[in-house]
């Protein structure tokens, strides 16, 4: 029997056809807009995560209080140890110090006298013997001149300040700042090579020096203001983030020290818990949309479909059918059109969030001068959501559809179905 | 006795209050009868044919088909009975345009659970009587409408059901395949012993019916059964002859209906 009616479903191109591409237009424009949004949005949190924040950071609870001064005299010390620790205990995640911190460039003329100064605002990270932090923060595509630095005593800085002041590659600079301790710490540089970003907040005057010569400079021994904690190979995961930092805080919930290390997790940092909320329920809204949206064309497909047919539904109960039987076969056929439009919806999605995804959108252009750290393309991200998401509303709006249209079978009385088409 | 009508009222709802379609009506029916409710447009017959047939329920009174009280059948007892027992013609032929003419026929036999090979025994016998073996694989928009009827009734008649409920299964057919059709459905009465019952007011039925059952403004008006049940228009068609031998369909399904069709 359900056989039987398949075959008319599948002949009446009315009936299969139109509510199948309509399901899989709405299932196609469900799974890319999934994929993208959680691809930027997931994007954005990376690159925040990459550039200033980690997945979680590890700090002293006062430097955490004051993070956006940059305290380095309430830095955390020893930080071999923490850091050997932190990886014992989450061996998970890889782990990075960095230090943040402000100062002031001096640019000497030949006699030593002052030619050009500048603010720059720093970051300590490990540029010598390893290029992961390079790779991390996706710093090659915005190296325009010179090179990484190879050996100590070299740093990169903002193209923008660099001509500003006058520097060309392999210019002695002086760092003025103030050390650990209070004091005022100097420290001479050598510019390899200049980045631009094209974040005005970066290029304004960004320096990058490698974490040692940072800490030598502001007398900064086996201490770092910042370990920043990242999921090996995977994107943020807040549930996994609040996990982490909660076992890691537990330990010392009950220590006297002042400076005792405290981890944080990205969300509850620079604002990001907004971004990381709609990340999270960026699915669910897009899912409820289209369930909604589709559900009413359907429906009114259905009913129209259903007017068409009352001429089947009265000969199918004059056969011997109950209304009951009548209405469940064609929930059944929403069913199938709901799986058949949103199995052809996923894949047509998937084949166009593809190339989304792999080659993306380059937005850099229309980005000029943001003020935000937002990846210059654009790209969506398949993720295991993305091959069943479209499933839900394709297959519950065709259902919801259909159930709401098959009231009008136990409205009209039996007879009535045959008056119908007798008119 | 097949069917029995016992003071039988319905009412419709129409705004604050209520249509009488049919005023207390009596009737018996017995196995084999070929009789039509014949009456004005308007006086009743299609809602006692819908409530003989359990497709709506008596507001008073009560009809017996089969031993069944229809009043007292729920929703899925009163489809048992239609699925078993009961065949039903309409005026419009009710065909499903996506199905073949096989299909169309084969799809009540799907509910009763046969096996394929009975099935197609079945509506290959079936359209044999009726006379349309050779369009078996056509869809109902390829067929004329005398046609169409043709295989409404083998769709009716592929169960071999007990009673047979036909509202104007003539109103839309010429006078030459009216007559076809009433020939078909009259010899499969008389060969099969399946009970006819009409709502009509086409004089062509009229002049095949054993039992004429006059209808007006919901109340039996008169009851005649002629003696000799009137046959000229009948003897007239050219189509006419094998037909009154009276050996059993069921041996022969081969030949001699399609023959005589
Ligand atoms: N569902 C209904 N609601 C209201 N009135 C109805 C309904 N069905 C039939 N009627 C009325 O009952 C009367 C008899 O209808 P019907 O049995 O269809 O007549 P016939 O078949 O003899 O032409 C008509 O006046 C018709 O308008
Ligand atoms: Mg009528």
């Amino acid at each position: 029997m359900i056989q039987f009616l398949f075959k008319g479903l599948m002949r009446d191109k009315s009936r299969s056809l139109i509510p199948i591409i309509v399901v899989a237009l709405g299932v196609i424009i469900t799974v890319f807009l999934q994929s993208l949004l959680s691809g930027v949005i997931g994007d954005s949190i990376e690159s925040t995560a990459n550039f200033t924040t980690g997945h979680v950071k590890v700090m002293t609870r006062p430097y955490s209080e004051n993070s956006s001064q940059l305290p380095n005299d309430l830095a955390l010390v020893g930080v071999d140890t923490l850091k050997e620790s932190l990886q014992k205990q989450f061996p998970e995640m890889t782990w990075a110090e960095r230090i943040q911190f402000g100062g002031l460039l001096d640019a000497p003329d030949s006699n030593g006298h002052t030619r050009s100064q500048g603010n720059v605002s720093g970051m300590g990270i490990r540029l010598l013997n390893s290029t992961e932090e390079i790779t991390r923060m996706n710093l090659v595509p915005t190296l325009v001149s010179g090179k990484f630095p190879s050996k100590p005593g070299e740093m990169l800085m903002s193209d923008e300040l660099c001509r500003k002041m006058k520097l060309k590659l392999g210019d002695k600079v002086t760092l003025i700042s103030s050390g650990m301790y209070g004091d005022m710490a100097m420290y001479n540089f050598t510019v390899s090579g200049t980045l631009h970003f094209g974040i005005a907040m970066l290029d304004r005057g960004l320096m990058i020096a490698d974490i040692e010569d940072v800490r030598s400079a502001l007398n900064m021994e086996n201490a770092s203001g910042e370990i920043l904690g990242f999921f090996t190979n995977a994107r943020y995961d807040n549930k996994l983030a609040k996990e982490a930092a909660k076992s890691f805080n537990a330990q010392y919930v009950s220590s006297q020290d002042k400076f005792a290390p405290v981890m944080v997790p990205l969300s509850d940092m620079n604002d990001m818990g907004f971004l990381v909320a709609y990340s999270e329920n960026v699915q669910g809204i897009i899912v409820s949309i289209f369930i909604i949206a589709m559900a009413i064309v359907l429906w009114n497909a259905g009913l129209l479909g259903g007017l068409r047919r009352y001429g089947e539904f009265g000969l199918r109960l004059a056969i011997g059918e109950s209304k009951h039987e009548v209405y469940l076969t064609i929930v059944a056929e929403s069913l199938l059109i709901g799986i058949i439009g949103s199995v052809i919806g996923v894949i047509v999605g998937l084949l166009i969030s593809w190339p989304m995804q792999t080659v993306g959108w380059d937005i850099s252009s229309m980005m000029k001068d943001s003020n935000f750290l937002m990846p210059s393309v654009m790209r969506a991200h398949i993720s295991r959501t993305t091959y069943y998401i479209g499933f839900v509303p394709g297959i519950l709006s065709t259902v919801i559809g259909a159930m709401l249209a098959g009231i009008g079978i136990y409205k009209r009385q039996t007879a009535n179905l045959f008056k119908e088409l007798e008119g | 006795m097949i069917v029995e009508v016992k003071n039988l009222v319905k009412k419709f709802p129409i705004g604050d209050g209520f249509f009488t379609a049919l005023k207390g009506v009596n009737l018996v029916f017995t196995e084999g009868e070929f009789t039509g409710l014949v009456g004005p447009s308007g006086s009743g017959k299609t809602t006692l044919l819908n409530i003989i047939g359990t497709l709506d329920v008596p507001s008073e009174g009560d009809v017996i088909v089969l031993s069944k009280s229809v009043g007292n059948l729920n929703p899925k007892e009163a489809a048992q009975l239609r699925k078993e027992e009961l065949g039903f013609i309409f005026q419009n032929y009710n065909l499903l345009p996506v199905y073949t003419v096989f299909e169309n026929v084969e799809f009540p036999l799907l509910l009763l659970k046969m096996s394929a090979g009975e099935r197609k025994k079945r509506v290959l016998e079936t359209l044999e009587w009726v006379g349309l073996t050779d369009k078996v694989k056509s869809r109902p928009s390829q067929l004329s409408g005398g046609e169409c009827q043709r295989v409404a009734i083998a769709r009716a008649m592929v169960k071999r059901p007990r009673l047979v409920l036909a509202d104007e299964p003539t109103a839309n057919l010429d006078a030459a395949n009216s007559h076809h059709i009433l020939q078909t459905m009259e010899k499969l009465n008389r060969e099969l012993k399946t009970t006819f019952i009409f709502a009509t007011h086409d004089e062509k039925v009229i002049g095949y019916l054993h039992r004429i059952i006059r209808l007006a403004d919901g109340q039996v008006v008169a009851d005649d059964s002629p003696l000799n049940p009137p046959k000229g228009d009948f003897k007239s068609e050219p189509s006419e002859g094998t037909f009154t031998n009276n050996t059993s369909l069921n041996s022969s399904p081969s030949g001699r209906l399609g023959g005589a069709l």
